[in-house]
């Protein structure tokens, strides 16, 4: 429950440092600090899975419980953070509304409904013109999916992951874990074995889902974990641009998000992914804010295209390297990124491209900008393997800093095992320039305006891949971000 | 319009004055050259009265249609109808130079609080500036100055010059690096602005730009200071005879 002294605080704020720092108040249902097995057993229960699933969890549970005790959480990334005490997170928070899970949005908590109202998020029928179908996650809980017949008819599945458990046990049990294993990483273990709930989709073969799909997801309990997992398969010959937007309310302690997100592109199919990441990044003094500590990867067959945009703002931790296995033939996988870190904001984020099928083809394009204490580290694996003939990868990896008290490093990895593969690797480092701001003023620009052409101009190459309309949101929050660390 | 009074300058870390007392005077619809040698402070007069941040002013006053603007930023500056065509115009990755330029005009509007143009309306104005300049449409299309040449850069300016309309036009060596057909596009686009209500003070090393753009008055500035006063008859010694004949007189 949110305490008093945090909504004071949220309301004390200017609109402009953060202004989906608020908290909605709503009964949540939490189960006790701490993670053991009965927890594992519990949230299990709650969605009412089958014995299968919960059996997943459990080996999952078990595997992390092995490398935790060997303190295997990773440390090779360029973050410092105090350390997590895995015992002192809710591991499972859920509106009270949404234990018997609603037949319609009528039944949603109207104050849920007001917050993704608040957050721009079109829940309701109405704004289904929008364009877009929305799966809203409020604390790890699918909480309103808005897809209509239209898309049904085409045998397109959009829903919860709890509800794709449920209904689409097949594809579920053929596709969970199969990019991701429950064994991958830290945090992709302890997602695996805790994760409440999460979007799931499907493409039929040669289907091309017709209007972006959308997951928005909301922190909002104070002290709880957020363990998500997507999963989105493009059938043979399909296609989705799928798109996440995150946020959070303010809140002086951290909070912990470990997600994973898996992408299954068959043959020929294409899949775009678009991320606005704009989590709680912490005071300006940087208590607080997100730990995002996220898995993403996508696996490609022969002749499929795998695709990754974001737009990192938010989170006081970004620990993530969304990454393409090419596994079939002339499979092609991109990675577009802005990465921004301000005040006391951490990132080392980045990719990795897997090279295994023949004439396999990767573009990478990551941008970070560094101001106030801000440290942005990319971090980028570029793995051509022997059967990989004729792979081509393009990096091309830029820095911008604001201020002299930033940080920006570029950490690539480069590992070719076929001599016939064609790399390149380009990199800069930048400053905005005073002169470039004295050029633009004398032209009638404010020096925040200056500054943000400045820099929504530097970044263009990432912002120009995402759908229209989340571009406009990444611009403004690129803006809105950056308040205050420049002149 | 514009008048300088006694005007001292020197850069924010160095004690040396590198404007030494300038008094100048602009009317509406005059043009002014300002001729020096290397070094003499054209270009650091010319930013000055833009207002570029890297310069303090020790002393004197610049009153700009009967504003004290010593202190305006240049973006307040801007929104009066100053304009500077800069010697080195910088390069601005990702911006192009029609979103530019409609966000220098909103910001213009928003600041008188008028209705700003529609896109269509101001694609409009543009792209009949961009055909009245001759330029090729291809490289408004490209991130601003990114990759022109010398010559492009200059033109650009200048395109800039006619869509903002200022009261008082600052150019700041437009003519140097440019071929004899730029140098002439260049100055057709400013004699096309002439006007009695606007005025013009061109900042330049050579008497050459005068021949196409025909000044009032030329003033000759030499170690910050305006040393010499007159008309194009000026700019046509200089040319003769250097800027030597006029310095050494000054020592007698």
């Amino acid at each position: 429950m949110p305490t008093p002294e945090s909504i004071s605080r949220t309301t004390d704020l200017p609109d402009t440092e953060y202004k989906w720092g608020f908290t909605t108040e709503i009964d949540t249902e939490l189960a006790p600090k701490g993670i053991d097995e009965s927890i594992v057993k519990l949230i299990s229960n709650k969605k009412g899975e089958p014995q299968w699933m919960l059996d997943w969890r459990l080996r999952a549970f078990r595997h992390w419980e092995k490398i935790n005790k060997d303190h295997k959480e990773p440390t090779w990334a360029k973050v410092n953070y105090p350390p997590i005490d895995y015992q002192d997170i809710y591991y499972y928070a859920a509106p009270k509304s949404m234990t018997n899970s609603p037949k319609s949005l009528d039944d949603v908590d109207p104050e849920m409904i007001a917050t993704f109202e608040k957050l721009g998020i079109p829940i309701h029928e109405r704004e289904k013109l929008a364009g877009v179908a929305v799966d809203a996650i409020f604390d790890s809980v699918s909480v309103a999916n808005t897809l209509d017949d239209q898309l049904k008819d085409m045998g397109i599945i959009f829903c919860s992951f709890n509800d794709a458990v449920k209904n689409h046990p097949d594809l579920i049990k053929k596709y969970l874990g199969s990019v991701v294993p429950y064994s991958d990483n830290f945090f992709a273990s302890l997602n695996s074995a805790v994760f409440s709930d999460g979007s799931f989709a499907y493409i039929p073969p040669g289907v091309r889902c017709p209007i972006e799909l959308m997951t928005y997801f909301r922190i909002n309990t104070e002290g709880s974990g957020q363990f998500e997992r997507t999963l989105i398969i493009a059938d043979k010959g399909a296609y989705v641009s799928y798109l996440e937007g995150c946020t959070a309310p303010f809140r002086k302690t951290s909070q912990l998000h470990a997600a994973v997100v898996e992408l299954v592109a068959l043959d020929d199919s294409e899949i775009k992914y678009s991320t606005v990441q704009n989590w709680f990044p912490g005071t300006k003094e940087g208590e607080g804010g997100v730990y995002n500590f996220v898995t993403k990867r996508g696996k490609a067959s022969k002749n499929s295209k795998i695709s990754w945009t974001q737009v990192e703002t938010g989170s006081a931790i970004t620990w993530k390297y969304p990454s393409v296995i090419l596994q079939g033939d002339n499979s092609v996988g991109e990675f577009y990124s802005v990465a921004l870190a301000n005040n006391y904001q951490q990132a080392d984020t980045g990719t990795k491209m897997i090279h295994i099928g023949k004439n396999t083809k990767s573009t990478v394009v990551s941008k970070g900008i560094s101001a106030g204490k801000g440290q942005n580290t990319y971090r980028g694996q570029i793995k051509i393997m022997p059967t990989a003939d004729g792979a081509m990868n393009h990096t091309q990896c830029d820095s911008l800093l604001i201020g002299d008290k930033c940080g920006a490093h570029t950490v690539p990895y480069i590992e070719v095992k076929n001599s016939s593969a064609r790399l390149e690797h380009e990199a800069s480092t930048s400053k905005v320039s005073a002169d470039q701001l004295f050029y633009l003023m004398s032209r009638g620009l404010s020096e925040e305006e200056a500054n943000h052409m400045i820099i929504t101009g530097w970044s263009k190459d990432v912002i120009k891949e995402l759908p229209f309309e989340f571009s406009l949101e990444a611009t403004q929050l690129l803006k809105v971000s950056l308040e205050g660390a420049v002149g | 319009m514009l008048n300088v009074k006694n005007l001292k300058v020197k850069v924010a870390d160095n004690n040396e004055l590198i404007l030494n007392g300038i008094d100048l005077s602009v009317k509406k619809g005059e043009i002014h050259a300002i001729m020096g040698p290397n070094g003499s402070g054209k270009s650091t007069f010319a930013n000055v009265l833009a207002g570029k941040p890297d310069y303090e002013i020790v002393e004197g006053e610049i009153y700009f249609l009967s504003n004290l603007i010593n202190e305006l930023l240049p973006d307040e500056r801007s929104h009066m109808g100053l304009f500077l065509a800069f010697q080195y115009p910088s390069e601005i990755p990702g911006v192009r130079s029609f979103q530019m330029l409609k966000a220098s005009i909103d910001a213009k509007k928003e600041y008188y609080k008028e209705k700003k143009l529609s896109v269509r309306e101001f694609a409009k104005l543009y792209d009949s500036k961009v055909k009245e300049m001759g330029m090729d449409i291809e490289l408004t299309k490209r991130s601003l100055n990114f990759g022109f040449s010398g010559g492009e850069k200059k033109k650009n300016e200048i395109l800039q010059l006619s869509i903002l309309d200022p009261t008082l036009a600052i150019l700041d060596e437009t003519d140097s690096g440019l071929d004899v057909d730029a140098l002439r596009t260049v100055a057709d686009g400013v004699n096309a602005m002439r006007s009695v209500e606007r005025s013009f003070i061109i900042v330049t090393h050579y008497q050459r730009i005068l021949n196409y753009i025909v000044p009032d008055f030329v003033h000759v500035l030499v170690d910050g200071k305006i040393v010499k006063s007159g008309t194009k008859d000026l700019a046509i010694d200089i040319e003769n005879n250097g800027y030597e004949k006029i310095i050494s007189e000054l020592g007698s």
